[in-house]
């Protein structure tokens, strides 16, 4: 999947989360959770779909990795590289 | 719609055991990710401790007092629209005690008015307080207690203290002497935007979860107590069920945290060292709660949704859980609650503890409960003179009875101190295969952290079902 591809996946996912959701004026190398008023179960939600999507297992630990738009497309490129 | 427990397979994917909300809201979650889900559920109606019942064309609810504004999000997200617009605000919160009477949304910026108005705290103080609160997290530090934290901030007001931990003590069952953390974090879900309940009663709500559950194609069967969780060299192999074996590599256990380790799996299914940490487990407090009914055609003025009244001179975690407390909540339920269905009820709450009911014998314990009803009504009065002749039903539960109807150790209503949470955490990672979900470590429970809570286990069970593959 190309880096674009995962930043639309990632998108995708958190509008199912929260249709009000305003991408517009998304930074991408800023939190999520402070731009889109995401919690920490909006985070879980994101985890599971990727799995069930994709097969993918994230560990807790990795769970920071998701932080940015950027980071998450950073950490999942090399995952998704076959998708 | 429960099928009979003869039309159970003999294998699943996922067994929940236990219909509370957090197995309801597991059994939803696990069977979106397209597993095949057995719920079993001990008692005839499903929905656990968020239960009503029905008496003389009255219906009583058991445990819907007020939740936060959390809810309408979660439920959108892991239940459907339709139950998320059922969610409406609770406006009139009434404070009545020796030391205050005040009407509030219970939320930040009303809650600031007050402490300002009736209280003479600074702005700068009440701001540092709700900041100090909102930015709590489950896993910081927990050395710090509720009281030490109050003293921090309003040191010596007793009233301040009964303002801010009052309506959490009949929320989550904490003390002043619980870690801070899990005043802080309820605290600051219902400062949100304050207090909301489900319009229509818990029947209409237990009934649209089940409607979805059979939509999601879940198996459920009522009446269907577990004997046994089966575990063989640290893996689930499934449960027995009225004399039944059924398989699965996976099991929910909804029952609380010590009757799912000493009762369904069997201290010997699990590590020394585990056993250590889930010996040290307390259970919370229990409840004992009046229902009384309003005759058809009778009615009353409003006199707020939910009162905080008290006649102890003031608070103390103590007091609260006192055979003989001053202190309860009355939920007042108007037509509006469940619109169509015009009658008046009122749901007395208090805090009690399992030993001081368990001694009595049948006569002393009918005797106590009658003295429970008197005393409730004498309470009452006090803010509908004349109450009393316009009941038809009036009844009173106990601990003896949240033990009968749910099974919880000692019938507590609000689980396990925190201590839980990590052993609740953590069993998976015992025994392959076995969750738990429930009221643990006070922060994972009420309704919107019991729901929370069967979606993150139901992570853990998708992650486990996943690594099988």
């Amino acid at each position: 999947m190309t880096r674009d591809g995962i930043k639309d996946l990632i998108l995708e996912i958190i509008e199912d989360i929260d249709e009000d959701a305003d991408f517009d004026t998304l930074q991408a190398d800023k939190p999520l959770r402070d731009q889109l008023d995401l919690d920490s179960m909006d985070f879980l939600d994101i985890v599971m779909e990727l799995r069930k999507r994709h097969k993918l297992q994230i560990p807790e630990e990795d769970y920071p990795q998701l932080a940015t738009l950027d980071s998450c497309v950073n950490y999942l490129e090399p995952l998704l590289a076959d998708a | 719609m429960p099928v009979p427990f003869s039309q159970a397979d003999d294998q699943y994917d996922v067994i929940v055991i236990g219909s509370g909300l957090g197995g309801l809201t597991s059994a939803k979650r696990l069977a979106y990710c397209g597993y095949k889900v057995l719920l079993l559920e001990f008692h005839s109606q499903l929905g656990g401790l968020a239960t009503w019942f029905k008496r003389k064309g009255h219906i009583f609810d058991v445990s819907l007092h007020g939740f936060p504004y959390g809810m309408v999000k979660t439920c959108r997200k892991y239940w459907n629209r339709e139950i998320m617009n059922s969610i409406v605000q609770l406006k009139n919160i009434i404070f009545d005690n020796p030391q205050f009477h005040l009407k509030t949304t219970f939320d930040r910026q009303d809650f600031t008015a007050k402490l300002i108005s009736h209280f003479k705290i600074s702005q700068s103080t009440i701001d540092a307080f709700f900041t100090r609160v909102a930015g709590m997290n489950f896993y910081d530090d927990q050395s710090m207690t509720t009281r030490e934290l109050f003293n921090e901030y309003f040191p010596g007001r007793s009233d301040v203290h009964r303002l801010l931990m009052e309506p959490i003590s009949y929320a989550n069952g904490s003390t002043l002497d619980d870690p801070a953390i899990t005043y802080g974090i309820v605290f600051s879900n219902f400062m949100n935007k304050g207090v909301f309940t489900f319009e229509g009663g818990t029947d209409k709500l237990i009934g649209m979860m089940a409607d979805e559950l059979e939509k999601s194609g879940v198996t459920i069967c009522t009446n269907c107590k577990v004997d046994r969780i089966v575990v063989d060299k640290r893996k689930v192999r499934g449960v027995e069920c009225r004399g039944k074996m059924i398989s699965a590599p996976s099991v929910v256990s909804n029952s609380g945290i010590t009757n799912t380790i000493y009762n369904l799996a069997g201290k010997d299914a699990f590590s020394k060292e585990f056993i250590e940490k889930a010996d040290k487990i307390r259970v919370n407090n229990s409840s004992c709660q009046v229902y009384m009914g309003v005759k058809k055609d009778e009615g009353f003025d409003d006199i707020g949704d939910l009162l905080f009244t008290s006649t102890a001179p003031e608070f103390d975690s103590a007091e609260l859980c006192d055979l003989h407390t001053r202190s309860k909540t009355f939920s007042v339920y108007y037509p509006k609650t469940r619109p169509g269905h015009d009658r008046y009820t009122i749901v007395a709450s208090m805090n009690a503890n399992y030993q001081d009911w368990e001694k009595f014998n049948e006569e002393q314990y009918r005797l106590e409960k009658e003295a429970l009803i008197a005393r409730s009504l004498v309470d009452l009065e006090r803010y509908l003179p004349g109450i009393k002749e316009k009941l038809d039903w009036i009844e009173a539960a106990t601990p003896r009875t949240f033990n009968r109807y749910t099974l919880h150790t000692r019938g507590t209503s609000f689980g396990t101190k925190f201590e839980g949470l990590d052993v609740s955490r953590s069993i998976f990672k015992e025994v392959d295969g076995l969750f738990h979900v429930g009221s643990v470590g006070i922060i994972m429970s009420g309704w919107l952290g019991a729901i929370n809570y069967g979606v993150i286990a139901s992570n853990d069970v998708d992650a486990f079902m996943r690594s099988r593959e």
